[in-house]
């Protein structure tokens, strides 16, 4: 308060506990949720009759809901409670508007519970944690929008000059997920439900894979640094290590971080230079994520009795060390050479779990089990049980992960081995899944070790809430802010962390330069994406069953992107080409291969071998852990919205003739009576307007435009 | 559309140039800052997350 004329009146005001006390529980029950859904998913790969035989509980649909539950409801809703909590109170002044906190809060479970039912329905973008469709994205935005509005406006009532380093978090946080959300949804509706992306392939690729690293990035590590620089502090009853350091972490991670999605796509089709932008950034990143894990570490410097007997600073402890981890990690995952072996393996699910499970799992349960005695004035009602959560979580987090890393090598391994002959040694990809499966139940028994925690939690937190009295409105006061007197030799940077909005812009254009730097040229320079004469957009029939190939979440499992390794091109074939997508809306290169890659699987099998793979994969491939799909050979389309599809992919550029949309029904009819035709020689009857029609017309399109090529040239 | 927006754009080459130049004169700035800055403000900054109520009760309890 040195800044503040002595003697000036105190004004009263109170923080508002409820609306902590709601996105808290929130975050609980959307965490247990959640955890019990990735519970229910990673039995399914070694269980396959686990997918309870419905396509609403099979594994493509319910892997994004998964995802999307644990990152925007748990981690979203934990966000939230920490921010309503210690944003007031570094600011002395109450949250702007208490009607807008309640807006925010209802209007985020709603989009919570919208995603549940459209996930679950098919209804998908099937883009990597934005799989929600256009209407639902337009409510995020201004359910989002209303949280900045909140914060924004509390800052420009504060009675505290400054703003301490934890909120420069929260409003970084808060404009980068605005970008990030508003480029990579960008899409033309066909229908309510239905739209498609407005870049296509590679381009798609590039801008979902910006997005992806940096939800990661601007939702899983920013907010909850501004969370660590605020509870840890308070918990260990010290300020800070390095406030200095703080100040030199913030700037360089959100400045650094924008740049390194391209990681995500090392060895695609997407062009070289972005490929080598995203690993030196990402190999850059190491350094300010590590000044804020030492950061976080040594303020701990002189509590580690502490540490031995509080569980909270025992689960921050924790979370700060799988911060540390994840983060080497990162760019390590990064160097191409690493990249060749981890990318599609377990290997990225062991290190996205260590950051979920470890960094936002503990650091939130450290902030819950610090709040609620505080906000219900009384103690923890058990350190003991605390405690025992603190290990059943670490040792669920090595029960998981140490299984994914194993399985990660050893598959990874199998792909890359040739034999004496110099052919591949394992070339049914089903051995390298058998060979796995064990890892996938030690992963499993980590998930529920970890999800009993939390039940522990619960128990912990309602019998503390019981114990106590919930203050709804904690009281304060403080004088109000003076006006501000220049001092001479102010240095510019302390003028901006006083004028909010203008250092809110500056946060802006850090991340949007370095996204432009790298989003630009892709779409300007047509170089960047060689067209294929022979690459034709796809016919009516292969569109729809594409569209069910997004709905079921096909994508979750199975990549459509061969990397230019010999072990790849002998397994599938011709490696993948950038041009090959450029019809692509959205791409579906994928990010995991539980399965085979498909890029090439067109024309691979014949059209009766699809309907009985579909029907029972085992039958086909014994031993296999894909769910089968019986459903899709009876399930009928009626087709209707194929003209509307066509108008849009016109819209968006697809050189479909003019007027295609009235005719295009004519010729998915005749395709239909093809496929029906061929299965009929193999004994199957089957509807031209079943699903599995649909599907099988796209499967055997896949990756066979070039093959035209060649066989023109050889005429 | 948005293609021919940008590539309309004249000498959008040297933007990224521009920005390097900007973004190390900020990041040059800011260290010597960091480095220079008052040590009343820091232990102001730092002193920031215990100024609520909350911690006043428990240190009167101390």
């Amino acid at each position: 308060m040195s800044e503040l004329t002595s003697g000036a009146t105190l004004e009263k005001f109170s923080y508002d506990n409820k609306i902590v006390k709601y996105f808290g529980a929130a975050a609980i029950i959307w965490g247990i949720i959640g955890m019990i859904v990735g519970l229910l998913a990673a039995v399914q790969l070694f269980l396959p009759e686990a997918n309870l035989g419905t396509p609403y509980t099979t594994f493509g649909r319910i892997r994004p809901l998964h995802t999307n539950a644990v990152i925007f409801a748990f981690v979203g809703n934990a966000i939230f409670a920490g921010v309503y909590y210690s944003m007031p109170r570094l600011l002395k002044a109450p949250m702007w508007k208490k009607w807008i906190s309640w807006f925010h809060f209802w209007g985020w479970q709603l989009v919570i519970v919208l995603a549940v039912v459209t996930l679950l329905l098919g209804f998908t973008s099937s883009k990597e944690y934005a799989e929600l469709e256009w209407p639902i994205d337009i409510l995020l935005t201004l359910v989002w929008v209303a949280f900045g509005a909140n914060m924004i406006g509390t800052l420009l009532t504060r009675r505290e000059r400054h703003m301490y380093v934890a909120i420069w978090f929260y409003l970084a946080s808060f404009v980068t997920v605005a970008v990030l959300h508003i480029f990579n949804s960008l899409a033309l509706p066909v229908s309510f439900m239905k739209s498609y992306s407005a870049y296509a392939g590679v381009q798609d690729a590039l801008v979902q894979w910006w997005y992806g690293h940096n939800a990661v990035a601007f939702f899983l590590t920013t907010p909850y640094l501004g969370l660590m620089y605020y509870f840890l502090p308070k918990a260990a009853n010290r300020p800070v290590y390095s406030y200095k350091l703080s100040i030199i972490h913030f700037w360089a991670l959100i400045f650094i971080y924008i740049w390194a999605g391209p990681h995500h796509l090392l060895y695609t089709a997407l062009p070289e230079w972005a490929q080598v932008l995203g690993t030196a950034f990402s190999v850059m990143l190491l350094a300010p994520s590590w000044a804020g894990m030492i950061n976080g570490l040594l303020t701990l410097r002189g509590a580690w009795d502490k540490v031995r007997v509080d569980p909270i600073l025992k689960f921050m402890l924790v979370a700060v060390t799988a911060y540390g981890m994840a983060t080497f990690e990162g760019p390590l995952l990064s160097l191409k050479n690493v990249n060749a072996i981890a990318h599609y393996t377990d290997w990225i699910v062991a290190h996205v779990h260590i950051g979920a499970l470890g960094w936002n799992g503990f650091l939130t349960f450290g902030m819950l089990y610090w709040l609620w005695p505080r906000m219900w004035k009384t103690t923890l009602y058990s350190t003991k049980l605390a405690n025992t959560h603190f290990w059943l979580g670490t040792l669920g987090i090595i029960f998981y992960a140490l299984p994914m890393y194993v399985s990660a090598l050893t598959q990874s391994l199998m792909w890359q081995e040739f034999n004496e002959m110099g052919r591949l040694a394992y070339p049914n990809f089903l051995e390298t899944v058998i060979e796995i499966v064990p890892m996938y139940m030690l992963r499993a028994l980590g998930g529920a070790m970890y999800l009993s925690g939390v039940f522990i939690l619960v128990y912990n937190l309602v019998k503390t809430a019981k114990q106590g009295r919930f203050v709804a409105e904690e009281h304060d006061e403080a004088p109000a802010l003076a006006k501000h007197v220049p001092q001479k030799d102010e240095f510019w940077h302390r003028v901006w962390e006083r004028k909010p909005v203008f250092f809110t812009l500056m946060a802006t254009a850090a991340i949007v330069i370095g996204g432009l730097v790298e989003i630009v040229p892709t779409i300007m320079i047509k170089s960047n994406v060689p067209t294929i004469s022979s690459v034709q957009p796809y016919t009516p029939l292969e569109l729809q069953g594409r569209d069910l190939y997004i709905a079921n979440g096909c994508v979750g499992c199975h990549s459509q992107m061969i990397r230019p390794f010999r072990s790849e091109t002998e397994r599938y074939g011709e490696y993948s080409k950038a041009g090959e997508y450029i019809y692509d809306r959205p791409f579906l290169w994928g990010s995991k291969r539980t399965g085979p890659d498909l890029h090439r699987v067109g024309g691979k099998y014949p059209d009766s071998w699809h309907y009985h793979h579909m029907y029972d994969p085992r039958s086909m491939s014994p031993g296999s852990l894909m769910p089968p799909y019986p459903w899709m050979t009876t399930n009928l389309m009626d087709h209707e919205d194929v003209p509307a599809k066509i108008r849009t992919l016109q819209k968006l550029g697809v050189p479909y003739p003019e007027g295609y949309d009235q005719i295009a029904n004519e010729d998915l009819d005749k395709q239909a009576a093809q496929i029906v035709a061929s299965l009929k020689e193999s004994q199957i009857d089957v509807m031209p307007n079943a699903e599995i029609v649909a599907l099988i017309a796209y499967l055997q399109r896949l990756g066979t435009d070039i093959k035209k090529v060649q066989t023109v040239e050889n005429q | 559309m948005y293609k021919e927006v940008l590539r309309s754009i004249e000498d959008i080459e040297t933007m990224p140039l521009i920005s390097l130049i900007v973004f190390m004169l900020f990041f040059i700035g800011m260290f010597i800052w960091v480095i220079t800055v008052d040590r009343k403000y820091i232990e102001h900054m730092e002193g920031l997350p215990f100024n609520d109520e909350d911690t006043a009760e428990e240190h009167e309890k101390k």
